[in-house]
């Protein structure tokens, strides 16, 4: 039940890397084995914490990009300046260790018993956790309908490129390129806006419930923009992973 | 500087409560506002953790690690209920 | 026990500062950290004044024209956080704190330094005077960005430094120390890394 699966005792535990996938240049999917893991729910995250060996640490959050049910994998993206994702995208390798707290969250969750319409809005490796929602949608034979909105610089900086692009089954899948468009493109160019928004939003009659993930001033942004085309507070799920933002 | 929400710090919270708290209800001792901490303002890189209401930016929890101890300081809420 | 994770060492830098240049438990970094316990405001140097308070009652207080027609100090330091970075050789430009409390004229025993956003911190005033501390508007040469404290900063190098307070816009000069944000929540009323008083009870 879901409900135990959170109410248990959270404690840091030893997990081994099994695999690592490059999905594209700066991102990385990482296979973690851990002897305790109760199993997740769609949307939550782990917490990640390295030692080195003059007892320095350093912990990160990563959301938890399988479905219920399947091993458990992270995906990271490196941040040219970051402590430690320089050092999991690259340096990491099947057999390593790391130490790993999770799953964690109880409010950026999806479960297949929800039936409102779903609007995903993901900025860069925000998808992440979308796709463990749509992974564990289709996985469950859930039948709500999804509308993707996906926002990227550029079409190689789409992560999962062709595990979305293959999404059939009541879901509707926009990109937003931000930065650089091919030749011939005809979808969104630039930051998404509000009409933008509006195109692609379920009306907010539809009762529908958003997910709302990526650097925390495309959060802010999408976040605005919803509650603007009529949706309630708590009809917009948020989850910010930094940069500048703020209210 | 990293401005985060209140599921960034979902595992130290449940480290402190036992039990996961970004779904619980806060209600702001400052301003009134009620909201789920997931939609704190949460300030993690710091000489500790500081969760401001997103309403009125007042501090609603404060959590240093201090000898292997977590100090909560939550004077900053009027109400805290789990889901 | 945790493991250690094989081939992380993290972002610090390799170098071993010489012996005594770094407090105990710190480590150097060539960053410039950005640590916050609220968002970063943006006062307008237009709207920015600077005041020294006693009671209740303004005892002096400057514009930002005013405060940088005052005379202006370089100096070169170290500057330790409590979070374990040391930064080393550091150059920053302000106005003495020396200089600001002779124009106001007046004494106490200790000032809470307040900032915009609520952020405060306390000091003894044997330690913002005799040249140990500035109000520092000037860094490596440039102004001091707003994510690091500008338009102005206290610097009290010789102390953690969480209390070298951004966004400073004065101090309130007390007769008993008061505990400030930080300290307010566990951490040192003093604050001297080299005895590495960290928390309450070090």
């Amino acid at each position: 039940m879901a409900g135990t699966a959170v109410r248990r005792r959270l404690t840091w535990q030893v997990a081994t890397v099994v695999a690592v996938n490059d999905e594209t240049a700066t991102v990385r999917t990482i296979e973690l084995a851990a002897a305790d893991w109760a199993g997740h729910r769609a949307g939550q995250h782990l917490d990640v914490r390295l030692t080195a060996e003059d007892g320095y640490t350093a912990e990160r959050s990563y959301s938890i990009a399988s479905a219920p049910g399947e091993p458990v994998t992270i995906t990271v993206q490196r941040l040219d300046d970051g402590e430690v994702s320089p050092y999991l995208t690259t340096e990491l390798r099947a057999g390593d260790e790391l130490e790993m707290r999770g799953p964690i969250g109880g409010y950026f969750v999806w479960d297949a018993d929800h039936t409102s319409p779903l609007l995903l809005a993901a900025g860069g490796s925000g998808i992440v956790p979308l796709r463990s929602i749509l992974r564990h949608r289709a996985r469950s034979g859930a039948t709500a309908p999804v509308r993707l909105l996906y926002s990227v610089r550029s079409l190689p900086d789409v992560i999962y490129r062709t595990e979305i692009d293959g999404l059939a089954d009541g879901v509707s899948v926009t990109y937003a390129l931000t930065r650089q468009q091919p030749p011939g493109w005809t979808g969104h160019r630039g930051r998404v806006d509000a009409g933008q928004l509006e195109d692609v939003a379920w009306p907010a009659g539809r009762d529908p419930v958003a997910y709302v993930c990526g650097p925390t001033a495309f959060v802010e942004t999408i976040a605005e923009g919803l509650v603007g085309l009529g949706y309630l507070p708590h009809q917009v799920k948020t989850e910010r992973f930094g940069g500048p933002g703020g209210p | 500087m990293d401005v985060l929400d209140g599921n960034a710090i979902g595992g130290l919270l449940h480290e402190v409560f036992g039990t996961e708290m970004t779904a619980a209800t806060a209600t702001c001792a400052s301003c009134g506002a009620t909201g789920p901490v997931a939609q704190f303002v949460v300030f993690m890189r710091a000489p500790g953790t500081v969760a401001r209401c997103r309403n009125c930016l007042a501090v609603q929890m404060v959590i240093v690690q201090c000898k292997g101890m977590n100090c909560v300081d939550l004077r900053g809420l009027a109400r805290l209920e789990a889901a | 026990m945790s493991p250690v994770s094989r081939g992380f060492h993290g972002r610090r830098s390799d170098e071993a500062a010489a012996p005594g240049r770094v407090p105990p438990g710190q480590y150097v970094t060539h960053d410039f950290p950005v640590l916050s316990a609220g968002p970063t405001p943006h006062v307008p140097t237009g709207a920015w004044t600077f005041s020294i308070r006693k009671a209740g009652a303004v005892l002096k207080s400057w514009t930002w024209q005013e405060m940088r027609a005052l005379p202006a100090d370089t100096v070169t330091v170290d500057v330790h956080c409590v979070t374990r970075w040391s930064k080393l050789d550091t150059r920053w430009e302000g106005v003495s704190v020396d200089t600001l409390l002779e124009q106001a004229g007046a004494e106490a025993a200790y000032v809470l330094a307040f900032s915009d956003g609520g952020y405060t911190t306390n000091l003894p005033i044997a330690d913002v005077t005799g040249g140990q501390a500035w109000v520092a508007f000037g860094y490596e040469g440039g102004p001091l960005e707003p994510e690091h404290g500008g338009p102005a900063r206290l610097l009290v190098p010789h102390l953690y430094f969480w209390k070298s307070a951004k966004w400073v816009r004065g101090l309130e000069l007390l007769e008993r120390d008061e505990p400030g944000f930080w300290e307010t929540y566990g951490y040192h009323m003093y604050g001297d890394p080299w005895r590495e008083q960290r928390y309450a009870g070090d």
